[in-house]
Parts: C-alpha cells; structure tokens; sequence
C-alpha cells in the first residue's frame, strides 16, 4: 500500500511539469491503444483486398488501404502491439543482465571488473545497425534476431550504470557495517545494493524504449524484422516507401504513431529523469 | 575633481527571494580618498561581497540597489549605462579576487589573458607583452617573459595571487578593489602579498578598497577602516583609533576574539556568542544588540551616528567607549 | 603526454582484436558448416569445397583467426565469390560516399546546433530558450530514418524542389550538393537536437565559473567573454559526443542511403545482406567498426590536446 502510495506521489511530481504531462498521456494512449487493439480495430490487419487498394482516408477506412487493400488504421493499433512487445522485452531484459554484470563489476574483484569492462567497451563499439545487419544476415531475420541485436548492444549501457552505482555504495557506510557484521557479497549485493541501483536503471530504460522502438521498426523497414504479414510500424513504412509515388497515406500512417511514441517516451524519459535527479532537482 | 575617488552614500541593496526580501545592505555610506587605503572588515555575511558587487555593478539577477548613491571620479555610477560602465571596469576601476584558483581562465595563456585586458589600448601585441611582462616583474614573478605562454594550473597559489594583481594594476586604475585576496593564502604569503600591495601603491598612487576579515592585515596595511555587521556599518575611521580604542560594542569584541591578540594559552578561543539576525526580518532598533553585551532599553530604537575624535564614528546608543 | 596516447591506441587495438574475433567466431556459432552459409543454399558441393580450402575452413579457429588478422594486416580482407573482386577494394570504394554523406549532416548540425545552444545560454528562460528546448527534445526522439523518408515524401515526390534518388552525376558538383541536401538533412537534424542542448547546458556551467566574473570584472566586451572565453571550454564535450556518435550516425546513414537510393557502404550491407553476400558484410561492418574504434579514440585525444587543464593531468 505504501508503495502505491510512493508511486503516486511520484507520478504527480512528473506529471506536473509541462513535458512530462504531454509525454505520459500520450504514451498512456498509445500503450492502451496496443493493448486494446482487438477492440478498436476497424477491420482485420491482415485481411486482403486488392480492389481497395492504396485508398485515401474515407469513413470505411479512417487512415486509407495499402498496397493489397488492408486497412492502415488497424495495420496501425497491431503495429504498436510488436513495438511495444519488443521494446519491452528487450529492454527488460538487457537491464537485468546489465544490472547483474554491473553489480559484479563494481564490487567484485579488481580483474572482474576489468574484463567486464573490457566486454562492455566491445559491445559498445558495434554501430547498432550494422551489428543487427551482421547477426541476420547469419540467422535470418525474426523478432528474436531484433531482440537479440538489441539486448547486446544495450548491456553496456545498463552495466556501466549499475557499476557506477555500486562503486560509489560501496564504501558507503551501512555497507562497511553489513560486512563487518559478516554479511556475504550475496547478500549484499541482492539485499542492499540492489534497491539503490534499480532506480537510475529504471530512468534510463524509459529514455531507452522510444529508442528500441525505433531500432525495431528500422529494422522491419529494411525487411529485416519481423516477419510479414505482421504489421509494424517499419514494414507498414516500407510499403508506404515502396508507393510513396502513387499514395501518401501508408507513408504517413507508418510515420505518425512512431513519431508520436519516440516523442512521448523522451518526454517521459526526459521528465522522469530531471524529476529524479538530485542535482538537477536542486535548481528548480 | 575631488580627492575622493570613491564615495558611497547611505546604499541599500536587496536580494528578491522566494522567503522574501533579504536586507543584504542598508544605509552604508564610506568613502575612499585618492590614493588612500580603506579596508572593510567583518565575518561572513556581513554585506562585504554585496557592497563590492554593487559598487562595480555586477551584481546577481534577483539583486536591487533600493536607494543611496555611489560616487566616482565625481561620476554617478547609478545614472551610468551599462555599456559606459564596462568601459570603466579594467579602466579607472580593477578588481583583485579571493579564490586565486578559479578566477583565471584555465584555457587561455597568462599572457592571452593579459593582452586582451588590454584591449583598449591601440598599441601591438608586442608592446602589450612588453607591458605584461614589466608588471610581471613588479609583482615578483621570476623569469617574466617566459612565463607568458604558461597555463594558470602551471602557476602555484601564490604566483596566481601575484598574476592577479599584476592584471589589476595593468590597466592603472584609480581604484582597486581587493576581494580578501590573501584569504586563501597562508600566512607567509599572506605577509608578502601585503607587503607587494604596500610597495605597488606606493608606486602608482591608486587608491585600495581592502575586504577582509583578518584584522592584523587591515591594522597593518590600511589608513582607515570600516566595520560592517549585517549589512550595515557599524563604525569608521583611522585604523589606529579603530582598533586601540574601539566605539562600537561590535568593534570591541571583534577585536577581542582575535586569535592573534590572545597572550597566553588558553582552552576556549573567544566568540562572540549568537548568530546574525534574519535579515529578511532584522530586529528593529540597533541591528547587533541581541548579541551585544552592553544592550539596554533605547536599543529597540535606531542608533545615531556619534562622532568620536579625528572621523572616528559608530552607529551606537552608548555614549562612552563600550 | 605519449604515454597517454600510446595507452589509448593500446586500448582502440585492443577492442578492434576483440570485435574482430567476435565477428569471426560469429560464422562458427551458426548451424550448418561455414561455407554454406557463406556460399548459401544454391551452391554445389564442389564450389563449398574449394572455398573451405581456400579460407582454410578446416583448419582448428585459433588458426583461421591467426590467419585472418594475418591477412587483414596486409588488407586482405578475402574475395567476395561472386564478383570475384576483393572485398577491401569493394569497400573502400563505397566508403567515401558515406563519409560525405556523415560530413554534410554533421556540418550543419553544428552550423546550427552550436549557435542555438550558445543563444539558449545567453537568454535563459526567454520564450526562444524554451521552444529549442522542447524543439530540440523532439528532434532528438523522432528516429532519422522517418525524417528521410517524410522529407523524401515532402520535397522530392510532392513539391520536387530535391532528386529523389542518386548521389547525381560525378563531374557535376553542383548536382552531387542538390542530391546531398535532402539526406544530410535527415541525418543531421537530430544532432542539431543533442548540440544545442549539450552547448547550452555547457555554456551555463561555464558562464556561472569564476573566471568569467573575473573577466567582466575587467570590462572585457561580452562578446570577447561568450566566444573567446566560454565557448571555447564550453565546446569541448561536443568533441567527445561527435566522437561517440559516429556509431549512430553510421547506423543513420545506412537508413539514409537507403531510402535515397544513394551509393555508400549502407546501401553495400543492406544488398549484400540480402544477398547473404557474407564477406562483403563481414568486410563492411569490420571497417565500421574500426572507423567507429579510431573516432572515439580520436575525439579522447582531440580534447585532451585541446584542454590544458587535461594535458596536465596525465
């Protein structure tokens, strides 16, 4: 209950300034809009009819048809579901094992560090795009290639974070005194260490979904995503680029809700982040 | 032109807070004559900083001059423009600071930066490094030309505190303001900043506004000396009647809990107990007399001014030395 | 000084071995034996023979690997089967395109980007501040591929004021700046986003140090202050972000060329990926990578050499 509470009380701290008021109600329509697309979908988003073909917006389809008659509106809701999957999972998942490593990295020994250090700077050395173009071309494009490409180029950011953190922890004085009191690194680290690193790591995934988003949907737009005829953002644009000469309207219907997402999660991201930290915090 | 150089006239400055409006200075009035060497005493928070940003307008945003004058080489610094004010600053006025680490600029050359203060002058670059140089060499910075082309982070405190004044007196103003420049400096240098600021202003006749809150220093190197408490002045005067028989209750204590006068070893250092009053609501009365030990009943209204021998004044009801 | 540079380089290697192996190894971790995958599905038993002979396929990793940085010291960087040229010189004949296409965007990112920053600065809380602020933040979320394709949907196909395809004719450069314009624009507007808001934050933090008082102290000229000043220490983390952006830009630039129909090492990797064309993939992210390596090296050193305090401390 408290808890909630924290939450709540947190929430209107962001959701008072301008930017971060803008960025949640946005971000809040469109993950409802994805999590209730069955619901407020027009038509079936694969459902064919090339007779409709590139049409512009009417009352019967409210953001015109594609290239083979589906509906861009529709196509559009269960776009925002694999983005959001996406996003989700992966940045999920690169925090956690970025959050562990990291841990292990601060307050390991010295050669512990070191080599991780050593991996993340690796990691970090591969331009995203070329990397993901590198691993599918070895294992085929899917929505687990994309994942995969962005979780490992992810970890390091998450890492050297958490490392960050635990480094300056460490020598802090409750933890001195847990160890004097026999205390393990396991239980340190899980117990104590663990609830004052998560909170950055959590700021920095909110600035990293609009981010992972857009990594999905480039990649879907090269024809190197998910698969089709599952709709996404990027292939719904790769069609629109294919006919950019005989229909605007896929192209903007591919365009709009990506800009709309990256934008609302940067303002969350950028609020959340200015809300939250103690330096920035002092100035207001 | 007047022999004074310098005269403030009953200034007051606020500072807009969200608690309220800080009374940073009130009524403070001093005067600086040609050539002379005044020195402003008092702790930290009495105003000293203030009145120096004042006087060369620079101060911060949320600051407002609410009355008084301030006189300069008989020109009215308020009614100036802020662009006929730059013009002065580095001209006719110049600056020492406190912190001799930061107040350079860690990227430019000492003499990059000696050179562009001398931006007004329509000579060449190697007359103004000439120039450089010969102040480098007044102010005692061994093998001068050579020293040019060096960072301030190859310079240790003392040599910064040197350059500094070197910078203030290229310009040859007519007054020169010392923000505590010896405050960050320990005391062996300290002897021989003063000792060089002796020695330069004996050279070029400009006058010294000396701050700081280190009494023997002031004794040593000013003429007159004015003593602030909490914005306001408490009292002015010759230095040697000041300090030998002070007229303020503030002055005298002050002058009490001076580590350097203490004669023999003691456990407690002296202080003067309490704080300074809120100054977004100060007392009405006399602005010291909640920590005053000889306070009595006409303190809640405001003190005169009482004239005591040659200039001497304090801001005090008490009719004989406390 | 040397000392810190030597230590630098050391360590670029040292991540460009890393990589490199990682790539390598990659091939290996796949199902299947290498020279199908490198060959793909259409090739003949015979063809997968020679091939495994030729790259040493059957010799133990450690070998191949010796082998490959062997090779890749001298630029060899193996044949790409089915053009039967190198793949070195197909790269590099691709790279230059890119890096025009990366020096155009970032030029007027900072044409622009530094200079709304530095006014951001100087006129904090003005209504302007705020607009590039918000302006900025959006610039900066909104992905640089959908501002390729919305300004190719915009000024080439709608309005036609730019071309849509091409880098234009090679003697002519005047066509090769009218098909340059719209790309570089794509990929620079964000920047312009993440300029302006380090400058602006860097030139505060200057702006509030005490050798600026120190200089106003003396009258100097608020320009003198604002360029000669702060914005020199102000502009030195730029430095580093360009650095270390080079690895988004080469990922925008792949976008870019793409959608622009545009020659340049993205366009290489994506008709090559396509094409399972494994070498010329390998070959183009290997040089990216090492390009990515020495730039962030690069703009480590820039700034230590451009940042006495920094030269002092090493």
């Amino acid at each position: 209950m408290r808890v909630l509470g924290l939450f709540w009380r947190n929430l209107r701290r962001v959701l008072r300034e301008p930017l971060g008021l803008v960025g949640f109600t946005l971000a809040l329509l469109l993950v409802l809009s994805a999590l209730f697309a069955d619901v407020m979908a027009t038509h079936d988003p694969i459902g064919l009819s090339v007779m409709d073909r590139l049409q512009d917006p009417s009352a019967e389809h409210w953001l015109g048809t594609d290239q083979l008659g589906r509906d861009l509106y529709s196509r559009v809701l269960y776009g925002g579901q694999v983005a959001l999957q996406v996003a989700l999972i992966a940045v999920g998942a690169a925090l956690a094992i970025g959050l562990v490593l990291g841990m292990l990295a601060g307050f390991g020994p010295p050669w512990l560090d070191n080599a991780l250090m050593l991996l993340f700077d690796t990691l970090r050395s591969f331009p995203t795009v070329m990397f993901a173009l590198a691993v599918v071309t070895l294992i085929g494009p899917s929505m687990g290639t994309v994942i995969l490409v962005v979780v490992l180029t992810s970890i390091p950011t998450y890492g050297r974070l958490a490392r960050t953190q635990t480094q300056s922890l460490k020598h802090a004085e409750f933890i001195l005194a847990e160890r004097a009191m026999g205390a393990g690194m396991g239980r340190i680290l899980t117990v104590h260490i663990l609830p004052n690193v998560v909170g950055p790591l959590l700021i920095l995934a909110s600035m990293d979904i609009p981010v992972v988003i857009t990594i999905e949907a480039g990649l879907s737009f090269l024809g190197l995503g998910v698969r089709p005829p599952t709709p996404s953002w990027g292939s719904i644009l790769n069609d629109g680029y294919s006919f950019v000469r005989n229909s605007p309207w896929p192209l903007i219907a591919g365009g709009l809700p990506l800009i709309l997402t990256t934008i609302a999660f940067t303002f969350l991201g950028e609020t959340l982040r200015d809300v939250f930290d103690p330096r920035i915090a002092r100035e207001r | 032109m007047s022999d004074t150089v310098l005269s403030v006239n009953n200034l007051s400055v606020d500072y807009r807070t969200e608690r309220g409006a800080v009374q940073a200075l009130r009524d403070v009035s001093l005067a600086v004559p040609r050539g002379g060497i005044v020195g402003i005493v008092g702790e930290s928070g009495c105003g000293k900083s203030t009145l120096i940003n004042a006087i060369i307008r620079l101060l911060a945003g949320n600051a407002g001059i609410t009355g008084g004058e301030m006189i300069f080489e008989g020109r009215d610094l308020l009614g100036l423009s802020p662009d006929a004010m730059r013009r002065l600053r580095g001209d006719r006025l110049s600056m020492v600071f406190q912190d001799p680490m930061t107040s350079l600029n860690p990227v430019l050359s000492i003499g990059a930066q000696m050179r562009d203060l001398q931006y007004r002058n329509r000579v060449s670059r190697r007359e103004k490094n000439r120039r450089a140089v010969a102040m480098l060499e007044k102010v005692g910075i061994p093998d001068a030309p050579s020293r040019l082309t060096q960072y301030p982070h190859e310079f240790s405190g003392g040599m910064r505190q040197r350059i500094g004044i070197a910078m203030a007196l290229l310009a040859e103003p007519a007054l020169l303001i010392a923000d505590e420049p010896t405050t960050a400096l320990d005391a062996t240098l300290e002897v021989q900043i003063i000792h060089l600021l002796q020695a330069l202003q004996r050279d070029t006749g400009c006058a010294i506004l000396f701050i700081s809150h280190h009494l023997g220093v002031i004794a040593e190197l000013c003429e007159q000396v004015v003593v602030m408490y909490a914005g306001r002045v408490v009292e002015s005067g010759a230095v040697r009647d000041i300090f030998h028989r002070p007229a303020h209750p503030y002055t005298a204590r002050l002058l009490e809990c001076d580590p350097a006068r203490i004669q023999k070893a003691t456990r407690e250092l002296p202080t003067i107990p309490g704080d300074i009053p809120d100054l977004i609501h100060p007392p009405t009365g006399c602005i010291f007399r909640e920590r005053c030990p000889h306070a009595f009943d006409a303190c809640v209204t405001p003190p005169p001014w009482r004239d005591w021998s040659d200039g001497q004044r304090a801001l005090c009801h008490l009719e004989a030395r406390p | 000084m040397t000392l810190y540079l030597l230590k630098r380089l050391g360590l670029g290697a040292v991540i460009v071995v890393i990589a490199v192996t990682l790539l390598y190894t990659m091939i290996h971790m796949v199902p299947g034996d290498p020279a199908s995958v490198i060959l793909g599905p259409r090739a003949s038993a015979e063809m997968r023979a020679a091939l495994s002979e030729r790259m040493g396929l059957d010799d133990p990793l450690p070998v191949q690997i010796v082998s490959f940085f062997g090779d890749l010291l001298v630029g060899d960087m193996g044949m790409d089967v089915f053009s039967n040229r190198p793949v070195t010189t197909i790269v590099f004949e691709q790279l230059p395109y890119t890096l025009v296409l990366i020096g155009a965007g970032v030029s007027w990112a900072v044409l622009l980007g530094v200079p709304l920053g530095c006014y951001s600065a100087l006129h904090r809380a003005s209504w302007l501040d705020k607009v590039v602020a918000v302006l900025s933040v959006s610039a900066i979320a909104v992905p640089s591929f959908v501002v390729a394709l919305y300004s190719l949907l915009v000024f080439a196909v709608a309005l036609q004021w730019f071309p849509a395809v091409g880098a234009g004719d090679r003697g002519d450069l005047t066509d090769q700046i009218h098909h340059l314009v719209l790309p570089a624009f794509a990929l620079g507007l964000g920047w312009v986003g993440y300029l302006a808001r380090l400058v602006r934050a860097s030139m505060l933090e200057v702006m509030g140090e005490n050798h600026i008082r120190t200089a106003r102290a003396f009258g100097l000229p608020e320009r003198v202050i604002v360029f000669r000043y702060a914005l020199r220490i102000a502009i030195l983390p730029t430095i580093t972000l360009l650095g270390v952006g080079i690895g988004s830009l080469l990922s925008s630039a792949v976008f870019a060329e793409i959608v622009f129909a545009r020659p340049g090492i993205g366009k290489l990797i994506f008709d090559s990926v396509s094409t399972r064309n494994y070498p010329i993939v390998m070959g183009s992210v290997l040089v990216t990578t090492v390009l990515f390596v020495i730039c962030t090296t690069l703009a480590d050193l820039v700034n230590a050499f451009l940042d006495p305090r920094v030269r002092a401390s090493l």
